[in-house]
């Protein structure tokens, strides 16, 4: 369970990133976090694992504060919370099997991971991990020979060898085309389901909010504006988030028919 | 500067540069010409006799040194190598100092400003050590030999490759870092994982190529008695013994370039 609790965050610069943030999600849920450019989606979502930190307020993470986390703990939390990024962050000049395995980097000792001294399971989870993705025959392939949905499958492969309890995806679907996102977040459901990963993704699309989301959650200038399951969601509701009236560009478009 | 096509709005088009920027190069061009102009005129006035006298005592050095005497040939291996085996192991103990330094002099690695400026700053001060004063230098301490060679090698191929190396660690990609991180890789794994693969070839190459500037510094600091093909240059050159010098010459030409032709290869292919 994730609980933010009054959290509030200023960056050095004096922009205020998170303002007064309280918000519960409950285990299993798929939440997506919408908003404009600059609203506070990233920073509420890197807030969960300390790629950025609060200011103020309580972040409880299995009903512990993490703010006051670091060295060994803070790794330790982030073991739990895997991440998916916009531009797949993938080390492009070694091989998949090489990126997935990086996945269990904060399960792995540095001297064994440094000399390549994977454990048996490892190694199989990973390969467990890219067939769930389906990519398992691109196993050696270089990161950078891959599209930009093979690499975001991999990356999402990274996280399942990870074996995380909360998955952090941080517009996943930004840089690619209509069916691919859609294969994406397909991929993404399917994982929160089976494995009861509590799943939460930033997205700037309406419709695949909609789609994909149990929960939606808006946010206007670093502020919860919005906070509810799909079922009570409008183009109203979307109207009041983005504070102006919906346009093309809000769609991705090309909803999963499958 | 622009063409313009002869149009309506001609004396609008904007010139590619702005007029002050213009007429601060023509001023910098004219000064940089002025110097030239100096200096040349100042050399002639030093140089005895001017160019004219300078040809005639190059004719004299030349015939005097040729022609080349390849007898000693066999007698000069052994130096040779023991110059190429100076840069050998120079190179290698400075690649492997470098990876310490030019981590904490990348400021992308190093975010604790202090450690960042103070390695930066030791580098900078090492760079500005000519090799030649450095090898003047450690002879002076621990007599003639290889050892001070070595040593003054490796002190100023550190100063160059941990420079470009630490450059060429500030260019590479973040973002796998910053995954890297976020799946809980402590500092060291964040590294080797997702910095290591982006630096590596580059490394290399850099590496050969501090290797190559290595030989030819060899060669010079044995003229001052740091050991090597050098030192026998310095010789043979003491005793008036032109033919054997020049014999000695050809051969460290020679052999800088093979090496510096597989060196080449070797770094287009890593690239
Ligand atoms: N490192 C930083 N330093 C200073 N200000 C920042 C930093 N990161 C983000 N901000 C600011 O904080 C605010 C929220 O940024 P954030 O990245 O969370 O928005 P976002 O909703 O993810 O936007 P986008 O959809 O463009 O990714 C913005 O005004 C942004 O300029
Ligand atoms: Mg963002």
């Amino acid at each position: 369970m994730i609980e933010f609790k009054d959290v509030s965050l200023v960056y050095p610069n004096g922009t205020q990133g998170l303002k007064n943030i309280n918000v519960k999600i409950n285990d299993g849920e798929f939440v997506v976090i919408v908003g404009l450019s600059g609203a506070g989606k990233s920073t509420f979502i890197r807030s969960i694992n300390r790629l950025v930190t609060p200011t103020s307020g309580s972040l409880l993470i299995d009903n512990e504060d993490i703010l006051s986390y670091h060295g060994k703990n803070l790794r330790k939390l982030r073991t739990k919370t895997g991440m998916i990024f916009q531009n797949y962050n993938l080390v492009k000049r070694s091989n998949v099997l090489k990126n997935v395995l990086a996945g269990r980097l904060g399960h792995t000792g540095t001297l064994r991971s440094i000399l390549n001294l994977y454990k048996k399971e490892d190694i199989g989870l990973a390969y467990e991990s890219l067939k769930r993705v389906n990519i398992e025959e691109k196993l050696y392939n270089r990161a950078d020979e891959l599209s930009g949905g093979q690499q975001q499958r991999v990356s999402i492969a990274r996280v399942l060898t990870q074996q995380p309890n909360y998955i952090l995806a941080d517009e996943p679907v930004a840089s690619l085309d209509p069916p691919t996102s859609h294969q994406v977040m397909t991929y993404l459901k399917k994982i929160n389901k089976e494995d009861n990963i509590t799943t939460i993704v930033n997205l700037h699309f309406i419709d695949m909010a909609m789609e994909y989301a149990d929960r939606i959650i808006g946010m206007r200038a670093g502020e919860v504006v919005f906070d509810g399951p799909v079922s009570e969601v409008s183009e109203q509701t979307f109207e009041e988030i983005y504070g102006r009236s919906i346009r093309e560009d809000d769609l991705r478009g090309g909803a999963n028919k499958s | 500067m622009t063409k313009e096509k002869p149009s309506l709005t001609a004396d609008k088009t904007p010139s590619i540069y702005p007029a002050k920027t213009k007429m601060q190069v023509t001023l910098i061009f004219f000064v940089i010409i002025g110097i030239y102009l100096f200096s040349m005129y100042w050399t002639q006035r030093e140089m005895v006799g001017g160019i004219g006298g300078a040809l005639g005592n190059m004719y004299v050095v030349i015939e005097k040194f040729f022609p080349p005497n390849f007898a000693v040939l066999p007698a000069i291996w052994e130096p040779m190598a023991q110059t190429i085996q100076m840069a050998i192991l120079a190179t290698t103990v400075s690649a492997i100092l470098t990876v310490p330094l030019a981590l904490l002099s990348a400021q992308n690695v190093t975010t604790f400003k202090p450690l960042y400026y103070l390695t930066r700053t030791f580098l900078n001060i090492l760079r500005t050590i000519p090799d030649l004063v450095l090898a003047v230098l450690f002879v002076g301490l621990f007599g003639i030999g290889l050892f001070p060679g070595i040593l003054a090698l490796i002190v100023f191929s550190l100063g160059i490759l941990a420079k470009l190396i630490s450059e060429t660690i500030e260019s590479v990609d973040m973002n796998p870092m910053e995954a890297m991180r976020a799946s809980g890789g402590n500092t060291l794994q964040v590294i080797w994982y997702a910095l290591v693969p982006q630096v590596a070839p580059q490394f290399a190459s850099l590496v050969l190529y501090v290797f190559e500037i290595n030989i030819r510094a060899s060669v010079v600091l044995g003229l001052v008695g740091a050991g090597g093909i050098g030192l026998i240059l310095n010789q043979q050159l003491g005793f008036y013994n032109y033919p054997n010098a020049m014999a000695i010459i050809i051969l460290i030409f020679v052999v800088v370039i093979v090496i510096e032709f597989i060196s080449n290869k070797i770094r287009e292919a890593l690239l």
